[in-house]
């Protein structure tokens, strides 16, 4: 082959090859994506709070290989997600779900903080109202008790 | 304080103290199994003597479908003697026990059999499919799987005498 043809034949070449392999990259990527995505959304069952995705366990390296192999075939996330669920619970599932009894854990929280900011509204507003603030008591009448010894003790060091 | 604030108080105290209540009554280890009831997953487990069983060739014979490991030290250990005592009563009747050694080493799972006596069929879920199918998550769980090949009763922890017999006589 000659020096000036070689160029247009590695260009043909990469022409050739390329588009075989980009998309099959982009799918490894994706696949390992989604993967580690649904992982991480799983509880690992034989850990303490850990995740399928962050878990060096024996178990979560299966459950890891289980969810590559159903997204190979063509299951879905949500499929995959389904599957674990049916077999565990939503136990497995490291967020509970939008649903029924569950809004408890979503909610209560937020109900938490609102009533608490509620709370310390409400007292600081009182708080004002009543006149804690700095010298509230200035314009307060003095007990009479105190008064008269006040005023005994005044007269008394100024003599 | 007055009589409507004591009473609104105590009003939003109530759920949260039930809600509590709740939660200290439930047992955080524990996992109900949704799939009580339902058809058990099928399964085809090569076991360690070179023979191979499926669940659907099982069909129609309870089944006592047993997990277990050699690491898992006493409970497997104090299961054992009353699995075997199991199969050598009820299998005339057509019980079946199978035990699936999950995560576990080929030496020391045949140590363990051999240590037990064990004569039912045992095999080694190497891909941990069948563990996770049937959504076991420790070791010793027991599945109780009715003729019909629906799960009649999953059992977490040691199995007794009494408790293996009653469940296999429920079955039959």
């Amino acid at each position: 082959m000659s020096s000036g043809k070689r160029p247009l034949v590695v260009c043909l070449l990469l022409l050739m090859v390329l588009p075989g392999t980009w998309p099959s990259a982009i799918l490894a990527g994706s696949l390992e994506k989604q993967t580690h995505e649904l992982a991480a959304e799983l509880r690992c069952p034989v850990c303490q709070n850990l995740s399928v995705a962050d878990s060096p366990s024996e178990m979560a390296i299966q459950m890891r290989e289980i969810i590559i192999e159903k997204l190979k075939n063509g299951e879905s996330p949500e499929q995959v997600r389904g599957y674990f669920v049916s077999r565990y619970g939503e136990w497995i599932l490291l967020a509970p779900t939008r649903r029924g009894f569950n809004w408890l854990a979503w909610l209560l929280p937020f109900v938490a903080i609102l009533g608490g900011a509620g709370i310390i509204v409400l007292t600081i507003r009182r708080a004002i109202k009543r006149g804690h603030g700095p010298n509230a008591d200035a314009s307060r009448p003095l007990d009479p008790r105190y008064a008269s010894r006040l005023e005994a003790e005044l007269k008394e060091s100024e003599r | 304080m007055a009589t409507w604030k004591k009473l609104s108080l105590l009003l939003s105290i109530i759920p949260l103290l039930l809600l509590l209540a709740y939660g200290f009554k439930t047992n955080p280890r524990e996992v109900p199994s949704p799939l009580v009831g339902r058809q058990a997953p099928p399964f085809a487990l090569s076991m360690f003597d070179g023979s191979s069983k499926s669940l659907e060739a099982l069909r129609g014979k309870p089944v006592v479908l047993n997990f277990w490991a050699s690491w898992c030290f006493p409970a497997c250990y104090e299961e054992a003697p009353h699995l075997e005592a199991a199969w050598q009563i009820y299998r005339d009747q057509g019980v079946t026990v199978i035990g699936v050694d999950i995560q576990d080493r080929d030496t020391d799972a045949k140590a363990f059999i051999e240590r037990h006596k064990l004569s039912f069929p045992n095999g080694p879920d190497l891909q941990g499919k069948i563990t996770i199918d049937y959504g076991v998550y420790g070791v010793p769980e027991t599945f109780f799987i009715r003729k019909d090949g629906t799960i009649h009763y999953k059992h977490v922890g040691a199995l007794d005498a009494k408790l293996l017999k009653a469940k296999i006589e429920e079955m039959l």
